[in-house]
């Protein structure tokens, strides 16, 4: 596989050399997956909400154009003003001509993972426009030049202490500064001025409901109302799929989410948007980019029922100990195994192979998407496409024959047996990345067959 | 009671003890146990590897040897898992799905079909079982962390029937080791990393032996106490069920 960047099994060899760090992150994780068993243990009806919520997207993902259209029409009526575009570079371009037409070359953002999936603020930066990240966590990784490592939480893997450094080095915080709550207030108040004074602010969507024309953004630090109560011109980015058909389903998808994502029974804020106030604009702009394509690829449509709670990623073995820039995609995790192939399947070919299909994901998403069963499927796809690596294939070939052919077996089995008793240096040696860190099994003297054969065929 | 014994191909070749402890133990319990000679392997390397469509020929050598038994018993949840999902046979179909329906777990053919009660075994050791995905997550085999629903456990049933045994409770009770596969050479920092922590949590309470009812885990697991000079051995939990056969009560 000749690829431009990187592959997950290296990143996360070199996330892995500083141990102490992968506890660190791995424990902080795994406190996250604990808070959220805690609270949805509080609910009896759980299970009956997670299907629910799965059923609720089945249903949006059957009819999304109708859905859509509606949500259009509605939206519209509310004095909203709804484009479309078809991918990351037409929304972009959207954004910049709103932009543009208000003369100004700042504006505030607050998180939105589509901004990240359309490199939006690459984009503007381009074109001389300094976009302000005001979440807490986006700004810390904005501020360091990096991309998010996790979609709820975007500097999870930046120690305290090294925010403070941050932090002195930017905001003139003091030096040695770690705490918490110092640094947050440090943060707000360097935001605030920049909520003052930005006349655009873009805000990402958590839900959208067809029925209404309205929409919903969840935040635990009410930035994203901040920045568009104090903009002349509120634009909202969201994916197609975000769609809900009415208002009383919001109250299964809210529950769910932060439940899911961080343990609370409900983000702090969650703000509904249905009209400007007078004088005010509000854009929405709905953003394709692959979604369709996707939808029509019948074994791997539930993953567009996501609601972007990252639960996947907190609860799974192999995030915690590999960190989220070892997915080289914005959305890192069990999610961005099965969703960035859809986008580039070579330069993501590596991402369904970093799992050890242990079903966890599965298991806490909050719609039930089949994320492990789809991280299987693209295997296959990526096999039969050509995306694997060349040997790998060519011993899986050999393997194909051995094992439809018994007699080939045993005498393979046996050989192999007879070759790691006499000689295990050949095998225990550093070529094989098993020995690295673990001991071969020990070969016995006979195998299973050879006993059967003396002891039972008589 | 016709039982078809599935060795899974390194259990055949590395651990003879694991598959000479389960047929022991189904004929003690009373099957009719056969060993089809000419099995080699369920497929399931090729296919997590993303190769299902080179398995056919390995497939159909499994429905000729296992076709026409009561049922099918395997000491491994993973490869047990991977027949009940993925075995297809273009020659004989029927017989591929009948044996899709009558592949069991060992533990939890234990359990659900002969309903063992009252198990004659003793182990007088500290164990910690760790729980292989592939068997709990995909067969069901024991309740999981992530759902809202009652606790159980197949295994933890029939380890609770054995004479001595002292069952440790872990501080992660199902997380994976990180065999994966495949995965344990193509990802082997990540693999290795997952296997240190998962034997961690079992050496904190102490152990003498980390069980499961699956090999492959327990291969990766017992690499790594071997790195690490440890006293403490991996156990699969057939030979502990079994274990009166070989430790006669003193
Ligand atoms: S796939 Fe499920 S668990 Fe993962 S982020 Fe999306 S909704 Fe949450």
């Amino acid at each position: 596989m000749n690829q431009p960047h990187k592959e997950h099994a290296e990143l996360a060899e070199k996330f892995n050399a500083d141990e102490d760090r992968v506890n660190w992150h791995d424990e902080t994780l795994w406190w996250i997956r604990q808070k959220r068993d805690k609270i949805v243990w509080q609910l009896p009806e759980w299970e009956q909400l997670r299907e629910t919520a799965s059923q609720i997207k089945h249903n949006v993902l059957s009819h999304l154009s109708e859905y859509l259209l509606e949500f259009e029409a509605n939206a519209q009526k509310n004095g909203v003003t709804v484009h479309w575009a078809a991918n990351g570079e037409e929304h972009n371009k959207i954004v910049y001509k709103l932009l543009k037409e208000q003369g100004v070359t700042q504006m505030v953002k607050s998180k939105s993972m589509l901004t990240e999936e359309c490199h939006l603020n690459e984009f503007l930066e381009k074109q001389g426009i300094e976009v302000v990240d005001t979440d807490l966590g986006e700004r810390i990784v904005q501020l360091a030049k990096e991309p998010p490592s996790h979609i709820v939480l975007p500097c999870i893997h930046w120690k305290k202490e090294e925010i403070g450094e941050l932090f002195h080095k930017f905001l003139g915080t003091p030096e040695g500064n770690a705490d918490p709550q110092f640094l947050t207030h440090a943060a707000r108040l360097a935001l605030r001025q920049d909520f003052l004074t930005r006349k655009v602010a873009l805000t990402g969507v958590n839900f959208a409901v067809a029925e209404t024309g309205e929409f919903v953004v969840c935040t635990n630090e009410g930035n994203a109302d901040m920045g568009a109560h104090l903009s002349n011109v509120h634009i909202a980015s969201m994916g197609i799929e975000k769609l809900i058909p009415k208002r009383k389903h919001l109250g299964v998808f809210l529950r769910l989410l932060t439940r899911s994502a961080t343990g609370q029974p409900i983000t702090t804020y969650s703000s509904h948007f249905s009209k400007p106030r007078p004088g005010q604009q509000m854009h929405i702009i709905l953003v394709d980019n692959g979604r369709s394509v996707h939808l029509g690829k019948e074994e791997f449509r539930n993953s567009l029922k996501c609601i972007r709670c990252g639960a996947c990623m907190n609860t799974c073995p192999v995030y915690r100990r590999s960190g989220g820039h070892s997915y080289h995609n914005a959305v890192a995790g069990p999610i961005g195994s099965i969703l960035a192939p859809n986008f580039d399947m070579r330069k993501n070919a590596d991402l369904p192979f970093a799992s050890t299909l242990c079903g966890s994901c599965s298991n806490v998403c909050p719609v039930k998407i089949d994320i492990h069963d789809q991280l299987y499927k693209w295997r296959q796809v990526l096999a039969k496409e050509g995306h694997t690596p060349k040997a790998k294939t060519a011993a899986m070939k050999v393997m194909a024959v051995t094992l439809s052919k018994p007699g080939i077996f045993t005498v393979a089995g046996k050989m192999g047996r007879i070759v790691m008793r006499n000689v295990p240096g050949l095998v225990n040696n550093k070529l094989n990345p098993w020995f690295k860190q673990r001991e071969m099994p020990e070969a016995p003297k006979e195998s299973f067959r050879e006993w059967y054969q003396k002891n039972r065929k008589k | 009671m016709k039982v078809g014994l599935f060795i899974p191909c390194y259990v055949d070749q590395f651990y003879p003890q694991v598959a000479i402890a389960s047929l022991q133990l189904l004929e003690k319990l009373g099957c009719e146990v056969e060993f089809p000679m000419k099995q080699t392997c369920c497929g399931q390397p090729m296919a997590n590897s993303g190769y299902e469509h080179l398995t056919a020929g390995c497939n159909d050598n499994f429905v000729d040897n296992f076709a026409g038994f009561d049922y099918i018993v395997c000491p491994s949840g993973s490869c047990t898992l991977h027949v009940k999902d993925h075995l297809h046979s273009h020659k004989n179909e029927q017989a591929a799905v009948t044996i899709r329906k009558r592949i069991y777990e060992l533990s939890e053919f234990l359990t659900d079909v002969l309903q063992v009660k009252g198990l004659q075994a003793r182990f007088p050791h500290k164990v910690g079982f760790h729980q292989s995905c592939h068997g709990q997550r995909g067969l069901h085999m024991s309740q999981m962390s992530e759902l809202v629903a009652e606790p159980f456990s197949k295994p933890e049933q029939l380890l609770n029937q054995v004479e001595g045994i002292e069952l440790v409770a872990l501080t992660r009770k199902d997380e994976c080791c990180g065999f994966g596969g495949t995965f344990c050479v193509a990802e082997e920092a990540v693999s290795a990393k997952m296997g240190k922590d998962r034997v961690a949590d079992h050496l904190k309470q102490e152990v003498e032996y980390i069980a499961g009812a699956d090999m492959s885990c327990l291969m990766h697991m017992e690499g790594i106490l071997r790195r690490q000079k440890s006293p403490v051995k991996v156990i699969h939990i057939a030979e502990i069920l079994n274990s009166t056969l070989h430790e006669p009560t003193a």
